[in-house]
C-alpha cells in the first residue's frame, strides 16, 4: 500500500473503481472503514489484507487489489455483509476482483486438487476460482 | 445440373446438390487424408462445423452424413485436442468418485447445454455431463452408447470438458463391473476351455480346399 | 398425500445418500407424496455475485422450467447449497431482462416464467408440518442425545434468503427438540466451516473444522447435526489428529430414526453413549 496517500479527485474516480462497482453492484464508498467486516471475517488470520483494507483500496483505485490473496481465501460465507452497518455485501466486492483477474488470466486455483472432494466442493472451487 | 454454393474455409465453389459435405469437398479438389474415415457415420473422424445464410446458429455434424445447402459455410475440424489421464481399470472401483477423481473438470459444467445441441449423434450430452457428476456411471454408459468420439461438444463445451473420454470410460467400467454376467457366454467357454469343440475343430484343419468349400456351402444360416 | 416436488442434487445420490433416505422416510410418513424432478441438473453449487455473470444462472433457471414442466408451483431441496442457488436465481430472473436473456439463451427449453418457490426442508417442517406434528409422530425418541446443531453459511445468508433469524436461529433446535433431542448451544454454529476451499487450501478448512467441532464439544455434543453435504464433508473429512471426535451427520439421518427408518449410525450412537469413555466417532456419514 502506499505510505503517502493521494486523495485526488482522478485517483477517487479511477476506472478500476468504477469497473469493480459495476460488477459487484456494490458502492465502495459506501464503506466507512468500520472493520466490523474484517472483525468477523473467519478467514482474515489467513488474508495478507483485512475485508476492510481490500475495500479501502478499491475506494483508492489501486489495482494492486487484483494481486492480494486476501479474494482467494475467502470463501463467500456472506458473514461480512450481513453484519456491515453500512449495507456493503463485501463478499460480491470479492468476487469482482476474482473475476477482474481471472479475467486477464490470472488464477490461484491450483489444478491438482487435495483428494478426495466431492463434487459439492469441486462445482463450487471451480465456479469461484477458474475462469 | 442442379448446383449449390458452398464456402469451404472461406472459398466459395459450385457443387452438385444432393452430395454430402464430404463429397463436395472432393468434388471441390479437397484430397482428404485427416478428417475423413469409414464414411458411413460410424468413425468420427468428418467432425464439421457449419452456419447457413442469415442463421445466427453455428451447427456441428459428420461431412460425411450431411448433405449441402447453399450458402453453406463449412469449416472441418479433424481432431479435437482432449485430455485423458492414464488409468488401469483393474485398478478403479465403479463408484461415484472415480469418474470426478480422474476428470475433475466436470465439474465446471455450468447446464448450458451446448453439448447436446452440437452432438451430431443427437445424444443427451448434457443430461450425461450431469450424471457423470453425480456418480450414475450406468446411466452415463447407457445415454453415451452411440457417441462416435467426433469431439465436436468437447470442442463447443465452455467448461473444457473432455466428454468422449469420460464416457469411455464410464462404458469401460460399467461393462466390467456393473453389467451381469451373461450365464450362456460363460458356460459356452467353459465348455470351450474343457474341450468340448476340439474334435470339430480339428476335423475342419484337415479339410481339403474342397472339402471345405463344400462345407462352406452347406453351412446353416440364421435367418 | 401432499405432491412436492423434489430437487434432490448431486450429493443425495452419492455422499449423502443416508440423508435423503431418512428423510424421504420421515416425509413420506409426514403425507407427503415426493416427486423427483425430471432430467435436473446441478445446481452450481454456489451462487455467482457478480452482475454479469448469467451463465452461473443457466443451470439453477433450467431446473425450475422442469419443476413448472411438471405442473408444480414449489420445490423442496433438503441439501443446503442447492437451496441457496436455486431461491436466489429464482429471485435473480424475477427481472425481466434477465430472464428474457436467459430465455434467449435456452432456445432448446419452454420459457421459464417464473413464480417457483424454493423451500427448504427445515422450513416445510417448521412452517407447514409443525414441530408439534412432527413430534406426535416420534416413533423412537432421541433420549436426550445432545445435537449440536450446525446451520454454517447458505441456510442463514444473505438475509433475504435465510430459513430463520441469521443471527439467532432456532429452527433446527426446535425440530432437534421435537424429535426427542437435546440442542446444546454452541457459538460456531452459524460460521462457515470453509465451504469450497478444502478443495485448493485444506489447511484453511482444518483449522476451520477445528474450532467449529471444539465449540460443538464444549457445548458438550454427542453428535454434530447439519443439513450441508460440505459442511459434512468438511467436518468429518478435514479433521486434524488433534481436533475432537464428534461425528458428523445429516439431519436426515436424525430425522427418519426417530421416525422408524433403519439407521445404524444413530442406533450405535444412542447405544454407545452410555458408560462410553469416548464418544464413537466414523468420522463420517457414508
Amino acid at each position: 500500500m502506499a505510505s503517502e496517500l493521494d486523495l485526488s479527485r482522478d485517483r477517487l474516480d479511477a476506472p478500476f473503481a468504477r469497473r469493480v462497482e459495476e460488477l459487484s453492484g456494490e458502492n465502495p464508498y459506501a464503506c466507512y472503514q468500520c472493520g466490523k467486516c474484517s472483525a468477523g471475517c473467519p478467514f482474515a488470520d489467513h488474508m495478507d489484507a483485512l475485508p476492510n483494507q481490500v475495500l479501502r483500496l478499491v475506494q483508492l483505485g489501486d489495482e494492486s487489489a487484483l494481486t492480494l490473496s486476501a479474494p482467494w481465501v475467502c470463501a463467500s460465507c456472506l458473514a461480512c455483509g450481513v453484519r456491515c452497518p453500512k449495507g456493503v455485501d463485501i463478499a460480491k466486492t470479492m468476487e469482482a476482483l476474482r473475476l477482474l483477474a481471472l479475467r486477464k488470466g490470472i488464477s490461484h486455483f491450483p489444478l491438482t486438487p487435495d483428494r478426495p472432494c466431492p463434487q459439492i466442493a469441486l462445482v463450487g472451487a471451480f465456479r469461484k476460482l477458474t475462469p | 445440373m442442379n448446383e449449390v454454393t458452398v464456402f469451404i474455409m472461406g472459398k466459395g465453389y459450385r457443387v452438385p446438390a444432393g452430395l454430402t459435405i464430404m463429397k463436395a469437398m472432393e468434388y471441390a479438389g479437397y484430397r482428404l487424408t485427416r478428417g475423413c474415415g469409414c464414411r458411413g457415420g460410424y468413425c468420427g473422424a468428418c467432425a464439421t462445423v457449419y452456419r447457413l445464410k442469415g442463421d445466427y446458429r453455428l451447427y456441428a455434424d459428420l461431412a460425411c452424413q450431411t448433405p449441402v445447402q447453399d450458402g453453406m459455410y463449412i469449416a472441418q475440424l479433424p481432431f479435437t485436442p482432449a485430455e485423458r489421464p492414464p488409468y488401469v481399470l483393474d485398478e478403479l472401483k465403479p463408484e461415484g468418485a472415480t469418474l470426478l477423481a480422474l476428470f475433475p473438470e466436470l465439474a465446471r459444467c455450468v447446464a448450458c447445454n451446448t453439448c447436446t445441441k452440437a452432438c451430431p449423434q443427437k445424444l443427451e450430452v448434457m443430461d450425461a455431463v450431469q450424471a457423470s457428476l453425480r456418480g450414475d456411471i450406468r446411466q452415463v454408459a447407457e445415454l453415451t452408447f452411440d457417441c462416435v468420439s467426433c469431439g465436436l461438444c468437447t470442442m463447443r463445451c465452455p467448461a473444457e470438458i473432455s466428454h468422449h473420454h469420460v464416457w469411455q470410460l464410464a462404458r469401460r467400467l460399467n461393462g466390467a463391473y456393473l453389467t451381469p454376467r451373461a450365464e450362456h457366454v460363460q458356460a459356452r467357454v467353459a465348455e470351450i476351455a474343457a474341450g468340448k469343440f476340439n474334435g470339430e475343430l480339428d476335423r475342419l484343419v484337415r479339410m481339403t480346399r474342397d472339402e471345405l468349400v463344400a462345407a462352406y456351402k452347406a453351412r446353416q444360416i440364421e435367418a | 398425500m401432499k405432491r412436492l416436488a423434489y430437487f434432490p442434487g448431486c450429493a443425495m445420490k452419492d455422499q449423502a445418500r443416508a440423508d435423503e433416505a431418512g428423510t424421504l422416510h420421515a416425509l413420506a410418513l409426514l403425507g407427503y407424496e415426493i416427486a423427483e424432478i425430471p432430467r435436473w441438473n446441478c445446481c452450481g453449487t454456489v451462487y455467482s455475485l457478480a452482475q454479469d455473470d448469467l451463465m452461473r444462472h443457466v443451470g439453477p433457471v433450467r431446473n425450475l422450467v422442469r419443476v413448472q414442466g411438471m405442473g408444480e408451483r414449489r420445490v423442496l431441496t433438503l441439501c443446503a447449497m442447492c437451496y441457496g442457488t436455486l431461491a436466489r436465481s429464482a429471485r435473480f430472473v424475477q427481472d425481466p431482462e434477465r430472464l428474457q436473456r436467459i430465455n434467449a439463451f435456452m432456445d432448446t427449453e419452454d420459457d421459464f416464467r417464473g413464480g417457483i418457490e424454493v423451500v427448504h426442508l427445515l422450513t416445510l417442517l417448521r412452517d407447514e408440518v409443525g414441530y408439534e406434528k412432527l413430534a406426535a409422530r416420534v416413533k423412537r425418541s432421541l433420549d436426550g442425545l445432545r445435537i449440536a446443531t450446525y446451520y454454517g453459511c447458505v441456510l442463514l445468508r444473505p438475509r433475504e434468503f435465510a430459513v430463520d433469524d441469521p443471527d439467532r436461529p432456532e429452527v433446527m433446535e426446535r425440530v432437534v427438540e421435537a424429535l426427542g433431542g437435546t440442542p446444546v448451544a454452541f457459538p460456531e454454529r452459524t460460521e462457515c466451516c470453509g465451504a469450497y476451499l478444502t478443495v485448493g487450501r485444506k489447511d484453511i478448512v482444518e483449522e476451520r473444522v477445528e474450532r467449529i467441532l471444539r465449540s460443538a464439544r464444549g457445548g458438550g455434543a454427542d453428535v454434530v447435526v447439519t443439513t450441508c453435504p460440505l459442511c459434512q464433508f468438511n467436518l468429518a473429512e478435514r479433521r486434524l489428529p488433534q481436533a475432537p471426535s464428534v461425528p458428523v451427520l445429516y439431519l436426515g439421518q436424525v430425522l427418519g430414526w426417530a421416525l422408524g427408518a433403519e439407521e445404524p449410525a444413530i442406533a450405535d450412537l444412542l447405544a454407545g453413549r452410555p458408560g462410553a469413555s469416548e464418544p464413537v466417532c466414523s468420522g463420517g456419514a457414508r
